[in-house]
C-alpha cells in the first residue's frame, strides 16, 4: 500500500502544479480558458507525448535515447520523400516513416546489448548520423510537395486534432502493455535490477531490444505527424526534442536509474511541460526567457519531488 | 598496548559481534582464529576504525579511544591489511604503496624520486623483486597482495592487523612476509593475524584468540595449543534442535557432474545427487563453491565437462537454460542477484514463473494473486501487503520470498547458497524444514553453506572443495566438524 500512496500523493501533486499554472495563466490571460487553446495545447504536446511515452520503456530498463530529436527528422524526411501527390497510397509514407524510426531504435537496442556499448553513447552516435542521413537523403533542403491524403493527417477527426487521437492511442496502449503484459512486468524488473532479472531467467537483452525498438516505432510515428503538420520533411527539425521528452519523462516520476515510473506519470509531465510553453506563449515572454524558466521548472519539478521521495 | 573491551556490533538488527574483550600487546602476534562467519573480519575492522562499535570501546595505550575513522586509526598508528584487496590498478605501485602519505618537497609537489626509493625500501622489507615503477594493474594478485603489506608496514604503525595475508601468496612469499613479521616483532611491533592455515597459526602465534559465532571462546598462548584442540574450540558447538529429521534419498539418479573445470575457480569437479537426496558443498571462503553452483544454474558457465540431468545431457549457457531444465537457485548474493527492489513482494516471487501465471503474452493478475497469496501464507513471508517493496522487508523474510520464487515454477532439482546467511535463528529454522520437506518430495537439493552444523544436519553427503578441487566426499552420518574442516584447509 506503501508505493500506492506515495505513487498517489505524486500524482495528485504534480497534478495540482499543474491546476495551480493553469490557474495563475487564467488570471494572467484572458485567452488561456477557452476551448480553442486546449485544443491548441493539446495539439502542441501530442508530438512531445509520443516521444515521452516511448522513451518512457527505454528510461525504465535504465537505458536512455538521446537520438530521438534526429530520428524525428529522418523519419519525416523518408515519410515525405515517398508522399508526392499520386506516387503512392497514404500508407506507404507512412510505413517508411515508421519502420525508418522503428529500424534506429532497434540498431541502438543491438549496439546496447550485444556491442555492450553504453546506452548514453550509442544513443548520441545515432543522434549525429541520424541528424546526417536526413541532411544527406534530403540534399539539405525540406522537401515538400506532399498529397493531400498526408498533410490530412494533421486536420481533425470529430473536431478533435488527429495527432491528438494519436498520442492518446499510443499513451493508452502503453499504459495497457506496461500493466497486463508479461513483457511490460519483465522491463520492470531489468531496469530495477539487471543482474537480478537475468539470475531468474527473465531474457534480459530481448527486452532491452524491445523497449529501444519501440522507442524507435514511436519516434517514426512523431516524425510522420510532425511532416504532415508542417506539409514538410524538415532534415533540420526536432532539435533538442529528446530534452523535452526526457524531462516529461522525468518530471512525471521515472527514475532515471530505472525499473521505477509510470505511463500517468509521463502524462502529466508531458501536460505540464504543455501548459508553461503555452502560458509562456499567451503572456509574450520572448522565447529566450521561455527557456530559462522551463530550465528552472524542470530542475525544480525533480528537485522537489526527490526530497519528497527522501523524507 | 591495544586493548578491545566488551566490544559489541550489530548489522541490520542481528548481532554478529558479541562482546569481546582481547588485549595486544608489542612484539606479539595475536592470531584470531574462527570459521568463516565467526566475528574475525569485523573484529578487525572495528580496531582499524572502519566500523563503529555499537557497544563497548577501544583502550589504546591506556587511553579511551575512539576511532571515528580509519585515518583516526592510522594517525593513532594502527594499520591494516585487508582480505579483499583495494588496489588503484592505473597507478603505479610506488603511488600505491605511498597513497595518502606521499613525500613531498616544495608547494606540495609529489617528490618522485623520493617516492620510488621509499617504495624500493619497503618492497626490499619484504624480498619482494617488484619494480615500483610499474603500473598496479600489470602486477599478479599475489604481488599484489605484497604490495599492500608493503603500504602497511610504511605507515610504521605500532599495530598492523592483517586480514589473511596469506591467502593468495606462494610460499616463497609467505616466507619473506614472514621474516619480515619477525622484524616487526624484534621493533615492538604488534601483529594481530587471521588464517585459515593451521601451519602458519603454530609457526606465528604467541597467543591464540578463537572466536565462534561473534563470541570470544577464549585465549590462550600458542604454547599452550595444538590443532586438534584449536579445531574443537573452533567448532564446538551444540547442534541444536532445530534440525529435523533426515529421510534417506532414493536411488535414482537425478544430477551427475562430471569434470566441470573453470580455471583458475575451480576444476575436475564430479558429484552426483540422487532424487530426495541433500548434497552440501562445504569448504573455505575462495574454494570455489559458489563458482561451481553457478555454473550448473547457468550464471557463469563452466569452460569443460558434463552436466547431466534426469540422464540427459545438458548445455545450460544461462539462467534460462536451467529453469527449462527444471533447476532452480536462491544465489548467496541477495542484493546483487535477487531481489528486484523496488518491485513488490509478490511481483518478485512470480517473476520467475510469470509464464505459468499468463494468457499467452497476458498476464493473469487473478492467478498472480493467488498464486502469491498462497505462497506467502505458506513461507510465512511476513509483508504489508504484497505489493509492499520487498526491499522494505527483513532479511529473513526477503529470504522466504526468494526461496518462493524459485520454487514456485516447481524445480526438481534446487541449488542453495548460503540459504541462511544473515537471517535470524527462527528463518533459519523454518528453511531447514522446507528443506527436508523438499527433500521427502523427491527434489534434489544441492547446498552451499559456511556453517558446518548446517552442512551436517542436512547433508546426506557433503563434497569437500578445497582450492577448487574436490579433497573429499563424505557421508554426512559418519563423519563429523574436524573431519570437514580438515578436507577444507588448504595444507
Amino acid at each position: 500500500m506503501l508505493t500506492l500512496d506515495r505513487n498517489l500523493i505524486h500524482r495528485f501533486g504534480l497534478l495540482l502544479v499543474i491546476l495551480l499554472v493553469g490557474m495563475g495563466l487564467s488570471l494572467a490571460t484572458d485567452t488561456f480558458l477557452s476551448v480553442a487553446n486546449f485544443t491548441n495545447v493539446a495539439r502542441q504536446i501530442s508530438i512531445n507525448g509520443i516521444l515521452a511515452v516511448g522513451v518512457t520503456f527505454v528510461l525504465l530498463t535504465a537505458g536512455v535515447d538521446l537520438s530521438l530529436g534526429s530520428v524525428v527528422a529522418l523519419s519525416g524526411v523518408a515519410c515525405a520523400t515517398f508522399a508526392h501527390p499520386g506516387e503512392h497510397t497514404v500508407f506507404v509514407p507512412i510505413a517508411i516513416g515508421l519502420l525508418t524510426g522503428a529500424a534506429c531504435g532497434l540498431l541502438n537496442g543491438v549496439l546496447v546489448t550485444r556491442g555492450g556499448v553504453a546506452p548514453f553513447i550509442v544513443t548520441l552516435g545515432m543522434m549525429t548520423i541520424a541528424r546526417g542521413l536526413a541532411l544527406i537523403f534530403s540534399g539539405g533542403r525540406p522537401v515538400a510537395d506532399m498529397s493531400n491524403e498526408m498533410t490530412a493527417l494533421a486536420g481533425d477527426i470529430w473536431g478533435i486534432p488527429i495527432p491528438v487521437l494519436c498520442f492518446a492511442g499510443v499513451a493508452l496502449a502503453a499504459w495497457f502493455f506496461l500493466q497486463n503484459f508479461r513483457l511490460g512486468r519483465h522491463i520492470y524488473a531489468v531496469g530495477g535490477n539487471e543482474n537480478a532479472a537475468r539470475a531468474a531467467g527473465v531474457p534480459v537483452e530481448r527486452v532491452k531490444l524491445f523497449a529501444y525498438g519501440l522507442c524507435g516505432l514511436l519516434t517514426g510515428l512523431a516524425g510522420v505527424v510532425l511532416a504532415a503538420r508542417i506539409t514538410t520533411g524538415q532534415p533540420n527539425a526536432g532539435q533538442a526534442y529528446e530534452l523535452d521528452a526526457i524531462a516529461a519523462v522525468v518530471i512525471g516520476g521515472t527514475s532515471l536509474a530505472g525499473g521505477v515510473g509510470t505511463i500517468t506519470g509521463t502524462l502529466l509531465g508531458v501536460l505540464l511541460i504543455g501548459v508553461i510553453n503555452n502560458g509562456l506563449d499567451l503572456m509574450g515572454v520572448s522565447s529566450y526567457y521561455q527557456a530559462v524558466i522551463k530550465g528552472v521548472i524542470i530542475v525544480g519539478a525533480v528537485w522537489l519531488d526527490r526530497r519528497q521521495a527522501r523524507s | 598496548m591495544l586493548r578491545a573491551l566488551e566490544l559489541r556490533k550489530d548489522f541490520g538488527g542481528l548481532t554478529v559481534l558479541h562482546p569481546v574483550s582481547v588485549d595486544f600487546r608489542p612484539g606479539e602476534v595475536h592470531a584470531l582464529m574462527g570459521e568463516n562467519g565467526a566475528g574475525k573480519s569485523t573484529l578487525m575492522k572495528v580496531l582499524a576504525g572502519l566500523y563503529r562499535p555499537d557497544g563497548g570501546h577501544i583502550e589504546w595505550r591506556g587511553v579511551h579511544a575512539d576511532f571515528a575513522s580509519p585515518h583516526d586509526a592510522l594517525v593513532a598508528g594502527i594499520a591494516m591489511i585487508h582480505q579483499e584487496l583495494m588496489p588503484i590498478p592505473d597507478l603505479t605501485v610506488a603511488e600505491n604503496i605511498t597513497l595518502g602519505s606521499e613525500p613531498c618537497s616544495s608547494f606540495g609537489r609529489v617528490d618522485r624520486a623520493a617516492q620510488l626509493a621509499r617504495a624500493q625500501e619497503l618492497l626490499g622489507e619484504l624480498e619482494a623483486d617488484i619494480d615500483p615503477a610499474r603500473l598496479m594493474r600489470t602486477l599478479t594478485v599475489a604481488q599484489m597482495q605484497v604490495v599492500e603489506i608493503a603500504k602497511a608496514l610504511g605507515r610504521n604503525a605500532d599495530v598492523i592487523l592483517m586480514d589473511e595475508p596469506t591467502a593468495a601468496l606462494s610460499d616463497q612469499e609467505v616466507a619473506a612476509l614472514f621474516r619480515a613479521i619477525a622484524r616487526l616483532k624484534a621493533r615492538g611491533v604488534a601483529i594481530v593475524y587471521t588464517t585459515h592455515k593451521m601451519d602458519e597459526v603454530f609457526r606465528l602465534a604467541d597467543r591464540i584468540s578463537v572466536l565462534r559465532d561473534g563470541s570470544l571462546v577464549g585465549t590462550a598462548p600458542a604454547s599452550e595449543m595444538n590443532p586438534a584442540k584449536l579445531i574443537t574450540m573452533m567448532v564446538g558447538r551444540e547442534l541444536a534442535d532445530i534440525f529435523p529429521v533426515r529421510q534417506p534419498p532414493t536411488d535414482e539418479l537425478l544430477l551427475e557432474v562430471s569434470d566441470l573445470t573453470h580455471e583458475p575457480a575451480y576444476r575436475d569437479v564430479s558429484f552426483q545427487i540422487q532424487r530426495g537426496e541433500v548434497v552440501a558443498l562445504a569448504g573455505l571462503m575462495g574454494a570455489g563453491r559458489t563458482e561451481v553452483v553457478s555454473a550448473i544454474y547457468g550464471l557463469q558457465p563452466a569452460s569443460s565437462g558434463r552436466i547431466s540431468f534426469h540422464s540427459r545431457t545438458l548445455s545450460i549457457l544461462s539462467p534460462q537454460d536451467a529453469l527449462a531444465a527444471g533447476i532452480g537457485m536462491v544465489t548467496e548474493d541477495r542484493k546483487g542477484l535477487g531481489l528486484i527492489p523496488a518491485l513488490g513482494v509478490g511481483q518478485n516471487i512470480t517473476l520467475t514463473a510469470l509464464r505459468d501465471l499468463s494468457n499467452g503474452p497476458l498476464l493473469n493478475h487473478r492467478a498472480e494473486a493467488a498464486a502469491v497469496n498462497s505462497r506467502m501464507t505458506e513461507f510465512a513471508v511476513k509483508a504489508s501487503s504484497r505489493a509492499q517493496p520487498i526491499a522494505q522487508l527483513s532479511g529473513g523474510n526477503q529470504q522466504k520470498a526468494l526461496l518462493a520464487r524459485c520454487l514456485l515454477g516447481n524445480p526438481d532439482l534446487i541449488i542453495l547458497d548460503e540459504p541462511t546467511r544473515g537471517i535470524d535463528i527462527g528463518a533459519k529454522a523454518e528453511i531447514y524444514a522446507l528443506i527436508q520437506k523438499l527433500a521427502r518430495a523427491g527434489k534434489g537439493i544441492l547446498l552451499v553453506s559456511s556453517e558446518l552444523p548446517e552442512v551436517l544436519s542436512l547433508a546426506h553427503r557433503i563434497v569437500v572443495l578445497r582450492r577448487g578441487s574436490v579433497s573429499a566426499t563424505l557421508d554426512a552420518a559418519s563423519t563429523d566438524q574436524e573431519t570437514v574442516l580438515r578436507h577444507s584447509m588448504p595444507l
